[in-house]
This record gives structure tokens, C-alpha cells and sequence, in this order.
């Protein structure tokens, strides 16, 4: 499975509040959601990405409360994969459920500037910088994972699994 | 093993696990609130299933938003009741239950040695009651409804070793600030977080509450400490389910840990998380040039009777600055009654603070008690991050409830040590 995009980068710390802060819960239609992706760093984010990018973050990206409309109102608002130096645990596992790509790659940060073009390989963990020429090896997804986006999300995949059975 | 990975091994049907490992678990026990549970709902009917697969290990409980601010809200409020009916979920309402980390302990829903998981992320609350659990989002939960289990990875461990006696005034709120300034936002990404030593064993169970709540603001996956009588104590009455040998729960001599750290809480001081990382902390006493609009005190972390009475001991006979909006929020029905009895609603309404009825309120910016660009909150609550209590251009800081009622008496942020010394 291949990813491509432009590269919007963050820092460190990246947490849920600012990706799409407590005030917008309520809303339930992930469209509504992905207009106030990342308005507590930059409220033109949403404009930004709908072109599809790819989001380059620092450490612990997605630090702070469960709520899955984080990854949703990213997902919706055009960004195609996420990639970090390291992920808070429930924003990498809700990213993947939702079938938003996420993975951790060592060194991102100071491989990739803003606007530089990206191809992630989920299956392979390589992440290219097509724009520098360089390229990362990041530890590869496990299969079921790499499934479960592949399938488009948790739900997709569970429904697969459970008529199997 | 120590204790995290004894409870994975049995839960996932194996006699012993070690970090990094992939373990499929039973869950015994699943929550959603009413933020989290109506996207886990539609998630479920996507699925497909009509039924959640046991309906006696679910809980929904209304506590953000609540009482409905606003038509929007109201309507996923009756999404969620009418679920919990059509499923036969135990359902805690408006004034029947609280703040869900609160509740869930309160209700006997949290017991030693099971695996708990929760669509809000400071469920690694209940470790302190000896159990696994951890924060999930809603589509997992959903998945959890339908099939009772969930893939975790199992965390490596850091243990938090902590001696010696709190002075007056600090609080186990001032250690797990200290401990966070020291290990850093990210410092236990994916790792347990495993509280030890004699101040722990000490401790109530609302402190360790206090501890294992922030342990997610360092990453942690689960904060835990070992069960004991401190903890059969609390569960007296609250559960009829037979427990679980707490000497299986202890971890193993030779249980193996990424790091110890040893703290000795005797000249620990009052800690203050600064905006807007909730490891950027400094003493209490360095940051009296803060000035404040609101005090709050109340949440997850510190809204239980032990925290109220901390407050009530400094408002007691004073009144809140002028200027200074102060809320109380009791973090469940049974604490603001028990409150209630112990005179401290009264202290608290004496001193110019506003009482409210059970909620999360403030702490997450949702619904009451929201900041203006601009101003400063001191809060109890567990995260600072910009826009988390309102405008992105508000400040909030975070600290005990002594440090907030000190703070609400003058205006700005004071070492509860200071206050007092002041008197005499
Ligand atoms: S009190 Fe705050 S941190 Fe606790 S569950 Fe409610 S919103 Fe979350």
C-alpha cells in the first residue's frame, strides 16, 4: 500500500486539543469535523490539505485525550498518511481504525521540509522524500495492520472477518 | 512479571507475556461517555450486529455535557439512552452518576486484576484499583461491543518508587506533577507506569486515583499500583462479584523494569504545570506573578472528597478574590452528598465560590465555565494544552487543590504553604 502527498510539517507534543479542539465534538459528520482540523496551530490548515498532504509531526504526535475525531477531522480534511517520529498510543491505534495511515519513522523531522513530495510504503516502512531524493527506513507495520487499512478501517475489516467465520 | 503483564497473560489465556509481544485479550469491562459513545454507536451499527456481545460488561455514562447545553448535545444524549436501552447497558444519567472515572470505580465496576478499557483516555484511572486499563477510541469500542476483545501490545514498564511522608499542604497531585516535569510528556509512550514504596501503600485510594489518572499525560499506556486492604476497604459494598486473590497480583521479585525512579516526597513543595505542556512544571512559590480569572476545582483527577476537603481547609473563613470566578465541581453525585454532609458545600458557597452539579465542566472546554482569549485559569484538572478550557488564547495552569483554593484567596498563584504562613 503507497501514500503520496506534500509534506505539512509540526513539532513536538502534537496534542488532540489542538487538532481539533473539545468545543467541536458534538459534531458528528466527519466533514463538519475536518474544517477545524488543526485550528488551535493554524486555522488555514484545513485549506491547506485539501489538496491531499501528507502530515510530517515531531515526538508523541497525538498526545492528549482519546477522541477519535482528531484523526477523523485530519483524515477528512485531505491528509493521506501521518507520519512521526513517535505517536501517542490511542491517536496511532484510532488513526489506523479509522483507516488514516500513521507510522513512526526515526529522523523524519529534519529529513522532510514543507512542500517537499512524500511516498510512504506501508507495507515496506520506507518513506521517500521525492523531493531531496532521500529516503528512510521506518519499522514496518505488522500485517494485521497493514490489513486493517488496506480494508479501509476497524469496522471494514471486522465485518470481513466476521462473515468469514 | 510484575503486575501489568500478569493480568495480560491471563486475560489473553497464555501463562506469561513479555513487552512488545501482540496479545489478544478478554475485556472485562467497557465504557463510553457521551463524547465518545455516539460515534462508537454508529461504528456498531456499521458492523452489522444487533446485539453487543455481553451486555453486563458495558457502561455508558453521561458526564461531559452535561445537563444538555444545547439542542445538538440533548440529541446524542438520547442516542446514547436510547442504546443503552435497546441493549440493556447499564447506563448512568444526568444526577444518577458523575464523572465516568469516578462512577465506575464508585459503582463496583472496577475490580483488581480485570481488563478494563474505556473510549476516554484517562481510563488508566482504574489502575489504581490493581486492574488493567487503558484509553481506546470509539471504533474500538465498538469493536470491543461486538466481540468482548481487543489486540494490545504489552507495555514495557517504569516503576515509580516513592518514600518518605507528604508535608502539609502537597498532595499526590504534586508528585505525579513532579514526576511528569521529570520524565517528560513523552517520557513512558506505550510503557506501564507501576507506582511502588511506602508512601504509595500509605496512600488512599483517591490519591492513587490522582497518580494513575495523569500517568497518560507522559504517554503511559496504564498506570497501576499493586491492590491491598486500602483498596478491599473502598470496594466493601460497592461489588458482590468474589475478587481475585490480591497475591497474584503483586509483581514478581524479579520482574524486570526500563527504569526506576526513586522519589522521596519529604521536601517535595506544591507543583504547578505551566501552559501548555503539562510537563512544563515549576514550584508553586516561583509563580505568584500569575494573575487569575478562574479557579477550578473538580474533575477527574481531583474532584473526590479528599480533594474538596483539601480546598475546604483553605477557604474555610475566606473569601474568593474578587475577580477570581471559582468553581466547584464534586466529580460524582455520591461526593457532592458526601460533601454536602461535611459542611463543605457550605465553606465553598461562604467563600464566593459557585457550586456546580457533577460534570467534567471546564476541564475540557466543552460546556461551562469557558475561558475568554486572554485570561488565566488555575485548575485541578490534568491538561493544559492551548484551547483545552476555552479560547486558544486563554492560559491554564494545573495544581492541587490546596495550591487552587490558595490561589482563589489571592488572585494569583500561591504556595498553599504561604497562605498559611501568612496568618500566623
Ligand atoms: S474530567 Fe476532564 S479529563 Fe476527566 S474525563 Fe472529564 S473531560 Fe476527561
Amino acid at each position: 500500500m503507497k501514500v503520496t502527498g506534500t509534506a505539512i510539517k509540526f513539532g513536538d507534543n502534537i496534542d488532540t486539543d489542538v487538532i481539533l479542539p473539545g468545543k467541536y465534538l458534538v459534531l458528528i459528520n466527519p466533514r463538519d469535523l475536518a474544517k477545524h482540523a488543526m485550528e488551535g496551530l493554524d486555522p488555514a490548515f484545513p485549506e491547506k490539505a485539501a489538496q491531499g498532504v501528507i502530515v510530517v509531526g515531531g515526538k508523541n504526535f497525538g498526545c492528549g485525550s482519546s477522541r477519535e475525531q482528531a484523526p477523523l477531522a485530519l483524515k477528512y480534511a485531505g491528509v493521506k498518511c501521518v507520519i512521526a517520529e513517535s505517536f501517542a498510543r490511542i491517536f496511532f491505534r484510532n488513526a489506523i481504525n479509522i483507516g488514516l495511515p500513521a507510522i513512526e519513522c526515526k529522523g523524519i523531522s529534519a529529513a522532510v521540509d514543507n512542500g517537499d513530495g512524500v511516498v510512504v510504503d506501508l507495507e515496506a516502512g520506507k518513506v521517500q522524500n521525492v523531493t531531496k531524493g532521500k529516503t528512510l527506513q521506518a519499522p514496518k507495520l505488522p500485517p494485521f495492520i497493514v490489513e486493517i487499512l488496506a480494508d479501509g478501517g476497524l469496522i471494514e475489516n471486522l465485518r470481513k472477518r466476521l462473515k468469514k467465520k | 512479571m510484575n503486575i501489568t503483564e500478569k493480568i495480560l497473560a491471563k486475560a489473553s489465556g497464555k501463562t506469561s507475556v513479555r513487552p512488545g509481544e501482540i496479545v489478544e485479550a478478554n475485556v472485562d469491562m467497557v465504557m463510553v461517555h457521551d463524547l465518545t459513545g455516539p460515534l462508537a454507536v454508529e461504528a456498531f451499527r456499521r458492523i452489522g450486529m444487533e446485539k453487543v456481545w455481553d451486555n453486563q460488561k458495558a457502561v455508558v455514562i453521561l458526564d461531559h455535557q452535561v445537563p444538555a447545553e444545547s439542542v445538538k448535545v440533548a440529541e446524542l444524549h438520547k442516542m446514547m439512552r436510547q442504546f443503552a436501552k435497546e441493549q440493556g447497558i447499564r447506563l448512568y444519567d444526568v444526577g444518577k452518576g458523575g464523572i465516568c472515572h469516578q462512577v465506575m470505580p464508585e459503582k463496583g465496576h472496577v475490580l483488581p486484576s480485570t481488563v478494563i478499557v474505556g473510549a476516554d483516555s484517562h481510563t488508566c484511572t482504574y489502575g489504581a484499583f490493581g486492574a488493567f486499563a487503558t484509553g481506546i477510541g470509539s471504533t474500538e469500542a465498538a469493536a470491543v461491543f461486538a466481540t468482548g476483545r481487543i489486540w494490545l501490545k504489552v507495555p514495557s514498564a517504569i516503576r515509580v518508587n516513592v518514600e518518605g511522608k507528604f508535608r502539609k499542604y502537597t498532595a499526590p497531585k504534586d508528585l505525579i506533577l513532579h514526576v511528569i516535569g521529570k520524565l517528560g510528556a513523552g517520557g513512558a509512550i506505550y510503557k506501564s507506569v507501576e507506582f511502588t514504596g511506602s508512601t504509595i501503600r500509605e496512600m488512599s485510594v483517591a490519591g492513587r486515583m490522582t497518580l494513575c489518572n495523569m500517568t497518560v499525560e507522559m504517554g503511559a499506556k496504564n498506570g497501576i499500583v499493586e491492590p491491598d486492604e486500602t483498596t478491599r476497604d473502598f470496594l466493601k459494598g460497592r461489588t458482590t462479584k468474589p475478587l481475585a486473590p490480591f497475591e497474584s497480583l503483586k509483581s514478581d521479585a524479579d520482574a524486570a523494569y526500563e527504569k526506576v525512579v526513586d522519589i522521596d516526597v519529604a521536601d517535595l513543595g506544591s507543583q504547578v504545570a505551566c501552559p501548555a505542556q503539562v510537563d512544563n512544571v515549576k514550584p508553586a512559590s516561583e509563580l505568584s506573578n500569575v494573575t487569575l480569572d478562574q479557579a477550578f476545582i473538580g474533575s477527574c483527577t481531583n474532584g473526590r472528597i479528599e480533594d474538596l476537603r483539601a480546598a475546604a481547609e483553605i477557604l474555610k473563613g475566606r473569601q474568593v478574590k474578587d475577580g477570581v470566578r471559582t468553581l466547584v465541581i464534586p466529580a460524582s453525585q455520591e461526593v457532592y452528598r458526601q460533601a454536602l454532609n461535611e459542611g463543605l458545600i457550605e465553606i465553598f458557597t461562604d467563600a464566593g465560590a459557585l457550586v456546580c452539579g457533577s460534570t467534567c465542566g471546564p476541564c475540557l472546554g466543552g460546556h461551562i465555565g469557558l475561558l475568554a482569549p486572554g485570561e488565566t485559569c488555575v485548575s485541578t484538572s490534568n491538561r493544559n494544552f492551548i484551547g483545552r478550557m476555552g479560547s486558544t488564547q486563554a492560559n491554564v495552569y494545573l495544581a492541587s487543590p490546596a495550591t487552587v483554593a490558595a490561589s482563589a484567596v489571592t488572585g494569583h498563584i500561591t504556595d498553599p504553604q504561604e497562605l498559611e504562613a501568612s496568618k500566623a
